[in-house]
């Protein structure tokens, strides 16, 4: 019998009448899939990409290559659709071939030209690295390095068709590309703006924002101005000031509906303010002023008066409720945040004051003025003075506004801040690398705040290309001993909650039902497991997904990793099943789904060993292997 | 190779290894489990103490329950009551005065952390906030202590009840509360699977597991094994029933009054007795700003005074309060003066604590405020003090260091002195 020629020049067509089946029978990606076999798994090119240690060529291809070798062309047609039909269904239509053939190499390539701001940060990493006489471990493998970029730059792991697309790239500046794909391609605007959005979430009204009885808060809401603002790439200033200065409705679909109202509809009223105080300072301009409420803090240059004086700009500002119609306990259907006149505490509009206690008893007045001095005028009155817009344009002014967001986006992507915590800039708490935390800074202001500029010079620097692999000459960098960040090593660190959902989402996609706004509202439910309030007025929060037994139950399990490693007609697992071919070839194919990784023999000889302990049954091999892959720290680390 | 492998207790792992022997060449790296080692290593005489914090989050007004100040002008509404010990205490606690010949009542710490998160801290560690270290918690500590010298111990040696704790620091993440709520339910303890298939996977997770680790890329790896190891003891346990705290009769539930933190201090009672040597029992809600008195004696003190006279008689009365340290503290206290919503802001310059069981003697009160509430006379205590006087009723050594993974050496409970006039 002849064997099948799986290297030839055929073109998809003739792969479809190969198998004889009518195109229309296929999945949608099919023909996507049959050209990656053709085009990219067995071109030789394709075949030196690597994954791990290893090379593309022994992976997934194989399942095609061996399956295919030395069967029966009419045996060969079966299993080849097959694999192609369910190999279809793991693939996105999207997936992006090269239309021409020839090795990338030879093309005539002009490299990117990176931004200024990357030779910024590699020379002043280089030189504190060689003044604390320590080296960086070497680059990552890129594959490893991708699978990094996804979780940081849009909440997941990649899919196992854009590991592959990755691996098979020649060009020199694929890593830009793919930054470039991620921020700019507008396949993954929703996804770029859903992860942003459920980061800030939980920053600006925490994991629990919202989930309170009788809340002021509408959760949807903010996270629909969110995900609005990084779908457009709004510039950070204007987010900032839009969310200071919000009124309007917190719901959406309501009369006057204004998103960004949600950050501070549950902090204007109780306290008066003390908790927009609070929050706006410390959020916006890594200013710690909460211990100052009371009293002069013996650490931080915040006095109490400036306390209140900030606490000033935030006394014109109300949240109203707004109760269901006709529903007989007042139940509330959403706030609306407005500026009302203010007529001060000594009651006089026109000068209206504010008055704190001392330790020591004594009262004294307050008029706002912003953290740097700067005093607005004192009239109660919006119609003369609307005091949250004056403080947002102040705000704008100040270099904190840029210094704060810089710390918190590069320690988004590398662990650590420039200082620590994140949101505590004051004059107290030591600052490294200086210089450059303050280039960056205002570089980032004259680039107009934009975000996407910001996120280029931090995954295109030095320090985000090095491997977590710590070596005997960085050893010592090691912060969560108490040294001070010298980012000579990747900072291994644990998937949040939301990026192991997310993850979990496009590794099984088959296995999830419902719309965008569903699978949105299905996370959410499932993130209150983790929520743990400390029952403080402030709304004190913390979360149990933080690599401890609770989350190791979860992970064990909990409903999510049942419903991911079910092989129920209808799920990947499922229908990898149907597929024949060596078990060798689908435990591959799990480890780059899961891991970015080949299967090393050892691996694929205990799923072997599972198989027959499973008395042949495929599918609870796959699934045993699929539940420790899912459950290693390999998987749930970013590194 | 087979030898260097045990499977968690509880498992057969023979029908397991009648497919899988030709995949022990593969297995070479033990498991992260260490019951059998354990066993035959305690030689040590066994300290069967253990502690349970009543932990009162927000800050609870110890002027208005445990150092009364009536008739002055910071004084409240509430009058003081005598008690079985040699102290007063606020008139609607009128459960635990029957039972303050078994506590003591600290009635001058002074503490400089007035912000919630920072007190929590400092008061759970005994250190302030530190960005560049991060302290373990009384309860890692006191766990890290006792759980050694238990090795038939398979449940986690510190549970926390209803509430967050505060986390293993530096001693990682195998060390950090096992947080229930208080029907003792844990959320996905069941696999639904047969034992020796959970093995089965348990082998194709550990390969992967510990060739990761094998790459050097942080000691954060080796906890997440650590955990696991934890985590599957748990699942097989036969001890995991001291959770099950619905099993309790109809009327000891009652006694401790039927709301979270009673059944909550009713689980701590299970737990002590299956051997844990630390629960934290968490009560919220203490953060009043505003009409302070209509909720403490409407609400809180109801609440507490049932569980907590309850959880005091009821280990007394079966015999394991002289093994079992009980503290009662939050992160601070309340001012002294009534603010204009009739609540009290955040105080920790002069404020009360209580402990009992154990070593301590039990029946006084250490230390004094001055007439209105604001200042501590005489010899104020710190945190650091506290943690040392709870170690030394539970017979931990003060002497012992700790050593950060860093080399750096740290003595327990931050070289805090006993406070003397806890003990006899």
């Amino acid at each position: 019998m002849k064997a099948f020629e799986y290297n030839n020049e055929a073109n998809h067509a003739y792969l479809l009448s190969l198998m004889g089946v009518p195109h229309t029978h296929l999945p949608p990606s099919f023909p996507i899939m049959a050209r990656i076999i053709q085009n990219t798994w067995f071109q030789p090119a394709a075949a030196e990409a690597r994954i791990g240690n290893s090379s593309l060529k022994r992976g997934t291809c194989r399942i095609f290559a061996r399956t295919l070798r030395g069967t029966s062309m009419r045996c060969a047609r079966t299993i080849f659709f097959g694999i192609a039909v369910v190999g279809s269904l793991f693939f996105t239509p999207n997936f992006a071939i090269a239309a021409d053939d020839k090795p990338v190499a030879k093309k005539d390539l002009k490299r990117a030209t990176l931004p200024v701001q990357v030779a910024k940060i590699d020379a002043s990493m280089q030189a504190s690295w060689e003044d604390n006489k320590i080296k960086p471990s070497p680059v990552e493998d890129e594959v490893k390095w991708c699978r990094r970029l996804f979780l940081d730059l849009i909440g997941r792991i990649p899919s196992y068709d854009e590991f592959a697309d990755f691996a098979k790239d020649k060009s020199p500046d694929k890593k830009f590309s793919l930054v470039n794909r991620l921020l700019n391609d507008d396949r993954y605007t929703e996804e770029y703006a859903n992860h942003w959005s459920s980061v800030w979430t939980n920053i600006l009204i925490g994991r629990n924002g919202g989930m309170e009885n009788r809340s002021l808060t509408n959760r949807e809401g903010m996270q629909k101005y969110l995900r609005d603002s990084f779908a457009q790439n709004k510039p950070y200033n204007e987010m900032v000031i839009e969310l200071v200065t919000a009124t309007g409705s917190t719901k959406p679909g309501t009369e006057g509906f204004n998103g960004a109202t949600n950050f501070l509809a549950m902090k204007v009223n109780e306290e008066n303010g003390t908790q927009a105080t609070a929050a706006v300072s410390r959020i916006f301009l890594g200013l710690q002023v909460q211990c100052t409420q009371c009293h002069n803090h013996p650490f931080n240059q915040w006095k109490q008066q400036k306390f209140w004086e900030f606490n000033a700009f935030f006394r014109q500002s109300r949240a109203l409720r707004r109760y269901v119609s006709g529903s007989v306990n007042r139940d509330i259907d959403h706030a609306e945040i407005v500026n009302e006149d203010f007529a001060g505490e000594g009651r006089r509009p026109e000068q209206a004051e504010i008055y704190y206690q001392l330790r020591n008893g004594l009262t004294k007045v307050a008029y706002p003025a912003f953290v740097d001095g700067t005093e607005i005028g004192k009239s109660g009155y919006v119609s003369q003075v609307n005091r949250r817009n004056e403080l947002g344009k102040l705000m704008m002014e100040s270099p904190f506004l840029d210094k704060s967001i810089v710390n918190r986006m590069w320690a988004h992507f590398l662990g650590y801040g420039f200082t620590k915590p994140i949101d505590d800039l004051g004059p107290h708490n030591p600052t490294t690398q200086p210089e450059l935390f303050d280039e960056l800074s205002s570089d980032f202001r004259a680039a107009s705040y934009d975000l996407k500029q910001l996120i280029v010079w931090i995954t295109m620097s030095k320090p985000y290309q090095l491997s977590s692999k710590i070596t005997k000459d960085n050893a010592s960098d090691e912060p969560s001993l108490g040294e001070s960040p010298k980012f000579s090593h990747f900072y291994t660190r644990q998937m949040n909650a939301e990026q192991l959902f997310q993850s979990l989402a496009v590794a099984t996609q088959a296995n999830r039902k419902g719309n965008l706004e569903e699978q949105q509202k299905k996370r959410e439910d499932w993130m209150r497991q983790f929520v743990v309030a400390f029952g403080t007025d402030e709304g004190d929060e913390t979360t149990t997904f933080n690599g401890s037994i609770p989350q190791s139950l979860m992970l064990f399990n909990g409903d999510l990793i049942r419903e991911a490693i079910s092989t129920e007609s209808g799920t990947w697992l499922h229908a990898m099943t149907q597929v024949k071919g060596p078990i060798a070839d689908k435990v591959q194919y799990l480890y780059i789904a899961g891991l970015g990784r080949k299967a090393k023999p050892e691996e694929v000889n205990v799923a072997q060993q599972l198989l027959a302990a499973r008395k042949n049954d495929v599918g609870g091999m796959l699934q045993d292997m699929w539940w420790a892959i899912l459950n290693s720290n390999e998987f749930i680390f970013n590194h | 190779m087979w030898s260097r492998f045990a499977p968690p207790v509880g498992m057969d792992r023979r029908h397991f290894l009648s497919h899988m022997a030709g995949a022990s060449a593969l297995l070479g790296s033990s498991m992260s489990l260490g019951h059998s080692l354990r066993v035959h290593a305690d030689t040590l005489k066994k300290n069967h103490k253990s502690c349970i914090l009543l932990w009162m989050g927000g800050g609870p007004s110890s002027m208005d329950i445990w150092d009364l100040k009536p008739g002055t002008d910071n004084g409240g509404p509430f009058k003081a009551i005598s008690t079985s010990g040699d102290m007063q205490i606020c008139e609607h606690m009128p459960l635990m005065a029957k039972q303050m010949h078994h506590m003591s009542i600290v009635r001058s710490m002074s503490t400089r952390e007035a912000d919630h998160n920072r007190g929590r801290y400092y008061m759970h560690t005994g250190y302030v906030p530190d960005a560049n270290v991060d302290y373990p918690s009384y309860g890692a500590v006191m766990a890290h202590e006792l759980a050694s010298q238990r090795p038939e111990l398979q449940i986690p040696p510190f549970v926390s009840i209803g509430g967050a704790s505060e986390g293993p620091g530096f001693l990682g993440m195998s060390w950090a509360p096992l947080g229930v709520s208080s029907n003792g339910r844990i959320r996905n303890l069941e696999m639904k699977l047969e034992n020796d298939r959970l093995t089965q996977r348990r082998i194709a997770l550990e390969l992967i597991e510990n060739s990761f680790i094998a790459q050097n890329r942080g000691a954060v790896l080796e906890d997440h094994r650590k955990v696991q190891g934890k985590t599957f003891d748990l699942m097989t346990s036969t001890q995991m029933k001291a959770f099950d705290v619905e099993k309790e009769p109809e009327e000891t539930k009652e006694r401790y009054g039927k709301n979270n933190f009673g059944q909550g201090c009713l689980l701590a009672r299970r737990l002590v007795e299956a051997g844990v040597p630390f629960a934290e029992v968490d009560l919220g809600g203490w953060d009043n700003h505003q009409g302070i008195f209509r909720i403490l004696e409407n609400d809180r003190l109801p609440v507490l005074d049932k569980a907590m006279s309850a959880l005091v008689e009821d280990l007394s009365q079966r015999g394991l309060l002289e093994d079992t340290c009980i503290v009662w503290m939050g992160e601070f206290a309340r001012t002294p003066r009534i603010n204009a919503d009739a609540g009290r802001d955040h105080w920790a310059k002069a404020w009360s604590v209580v402990v009992g069981g154990g070593k301590f003697k039990g029946g006084n009160a250490v230390g004094a405020t001055n007439a209105d509430g604001t200042e501590v006379e005489g010899e104020p205590y710190s945190s650091e003090d506290l943690m040392a006087s709870v170690c030394h009723a539970l017979g931990i050594s003060l002497e012992t260091t700790f050593t950060s993974r860093n080399g750096r050496p740290m003595k327990i409970a931050n070289s805090g002195k006993v406070i003397k006039g806890l003990f006899g």
